[in-house]
């Protein structure tokens, strides 16, 4: 009865029909790609983008040059250089940040303690050569200014959490 | 001046059928990418015009534009010959195609037989491309090819046979009409099955690609070319692959005639029903494509010569029976 019911199956194309009918009703079902440079996928406030420089609602830059994300930094992706302003406070004279180099671990903004760097959400930054990835403080200022309504919304949607 | 007339006529004629044949082979590659991409829950082509349409015609232009590269070790004039061959082959078989009731170019008493010689020839432009390329995978695939076309077109001269008999003519026009109440796919059953099998074999398509097999031989005979060389294999393959529905529409699927011979159906036209008819069976192929995996070249070869040979050879003797002993043979 076994080798009958194995020899139906196999003169009456079982497998062939089964397989078939599986492709067929899969290709009704619905499509799950987004179809990305004109669909995008939702973003977490945390996530972990391209970095930005912040300033203070005055102009004032947030930085410090305390130095601590570059310390941090487990791909020693961050130079920092600073000197005394004319005013007396400690400033950055240069702030670059390595984009080749950085692994996105965002150890640099959880060190900040001014919240002046951050990884905001843009991931859209990529360049045709390496030394446009070389960014300088001038570049990450931009950055901060471009970015900082989603990034202070970022910052206050996880605020909760920290 | 008659002859002018009857050469410009001609002309005519074969534009009016080449142009669409190539305008089909385009979006045949269209239709496969979005139907695989449908069934594997992708969306397939979709940047290039609304709903990627123009998509077809961005991959020719990429490839018309390219540098045609020749391999030092090549055979220069077999290399370039090869590519124009397989077109042209996958084009003249076009010349008996019957597109409706007297719609077709040479209504010759031995169509069957001359598209059995054109498919035939079909090997010689791969196994050129894949001699001259002067490389192992391009020659490896070409014989592969050439060995697998060859053991396929014996069981579908038999499964032809067999229609043959019930058709009583070699004129494709008078297999069609043959059909007229009855299709041959409903006493043929079993070698419509067989002749999709095979026809899948002989245009070298999944399950049976083996000749293009990316894992073992990159892709087998065409490994060496590029641009419109290359183009000119991609059109004949496809070119090839709606020449085998055609075919297999008429000898099974009643060529142009509607499904049934009343009114709502026989409002539209032979022609319609045709294509209607030739983007079915090529449904199929694709479909194919999406769901087998491919065959074993040893696998390949047992089901040509073991299954499929005794199976349609027994199928010619049961048919040829049947019609003597009811006495239902064509007049």
């Amino acid at each position: 009865m076994a080798s009958l019911d194995r020899v139906a199956r196999t003169l009456l194309w079982q497998e062939l029909v089964t397989g078939f009918a599986m492709t067929l009703r899969y290709m009704f079902k619905r499509k799950v790609t987004l179809n990305y440079p004109y669909e995008k996928g939702p973003l977490g406030p945390r996530f972990r983008g391209e970095h930005a420089l912040r300033r203070y609602p005055n102009g004032e830059e947030r930085c410090i040059a305390c130095k601590l994300c570059e310390a941090v930094c487990p791909a020693q992706a961050i130079t920092i250089e600073s000197e005394p302003r004319a005013d007396g406070s400690r400033r950055t004279t240069r702030y670059d940040i390595d984009m080749v180099k950085c692994i996105y671990c965002g150890f640099c903004e959880e060190a900040c303690p001014v919240d002046a760097i951050v990884e905001g959400p843009n991931y859209e930054f990529a360049a045709q050569t390496r030394e446009e990835l070389y960014y300088n403080k001038e570049k990450l200022l931009a950055n901060g200014d471009r970015w900082e309504k989603e990034i202070a919304a970022n910052l206050a949607a996880d605020a909760p959490y920290r | 001046m008659a002859e002018v007339l009857y050469v410009a006529q001609t002309v005519v004629i074969v534009l009016l059928i080449v142009v669409p044949l190539l305008l089909g082979v385009a979006y045949l590659t269209y239709a496969e990418r979005k139907v695989i991409g449908a069934m594997q829950l992708r969306q397939g082509p979709m940047t290039v015009g609304p709903w990627g349409l123009l998509q077809p015609l961005a991959d020719g232009l990429k490839l018309f534009l390219k540098e045609t590269v020749v391999p030092s070790g090549a055979n220069r004039g077999i290399f370039i010959l090869a590519p124009m061959v397989t077109f042209i082959l996958a084009l003249i078989g076009w010349a008996v195609i019957p597109f409706g009731d007297g719609l077709v170019l040479a209504d010759i008493n031995v169509g069957v037989l001359y598209l059995f010689a054109i498919s035939s020839l079909g090997v010689y432009g791969i196994i050129m491309a894949g001699w001259a390329s002067n490389s192992r995978y391009a020659f490896l695939g070409a014989l592969r090819s050439s060995a697998q076309m060859v053991s396929y077109e014996i069981s579908i001269g038999l499964i032809i046979i067999s229609v043959l008999l019930t058709a009583g003519s070699l004129n494709l026009s008078a297999i069609v009409r043959a059909q007229e109440g009855l299709w041959f796919v409903i006493p043929h059953f079993p070698m419509f099955m067989l002749f999709l099998a095979s026809m899948l074999a002989e245009t070298n398509r999944h399950p049976f690609d083996l000749p293009e097999d990316e894992a073992s031989l990159v892709t087998g005979y065409n490994v060496e070319y590029s641009s419109m060389a290359f183009a000119l294999f991609f059109l004949g393959e496809y070119a090839n692959m709606i020449l085998m529905a055609a075919i297999c529409s008429i000898l099974f699927l009643g060529g142009w005639l509607a499904p049934f011979g009343f009114v709502p159906f026989t409002w539209i036209p032979g022609p319609i029903w045709f294509i209607l008819k030739i983007c079915a069976v090529l449904f199929i192929f694709i479909w194919a494509r999406a769901t087998l995996p491919r065959y074993r070249y040893d696998q390949l070869m047992r089901l040509g010569w073991k299954v499929f040979l005794p199976l349609s050879l027994l199928w010619v003797v049961v048919t040829s029976g049947v019609l003597v002993a009811f006495d239902l043979l064509p007049r």
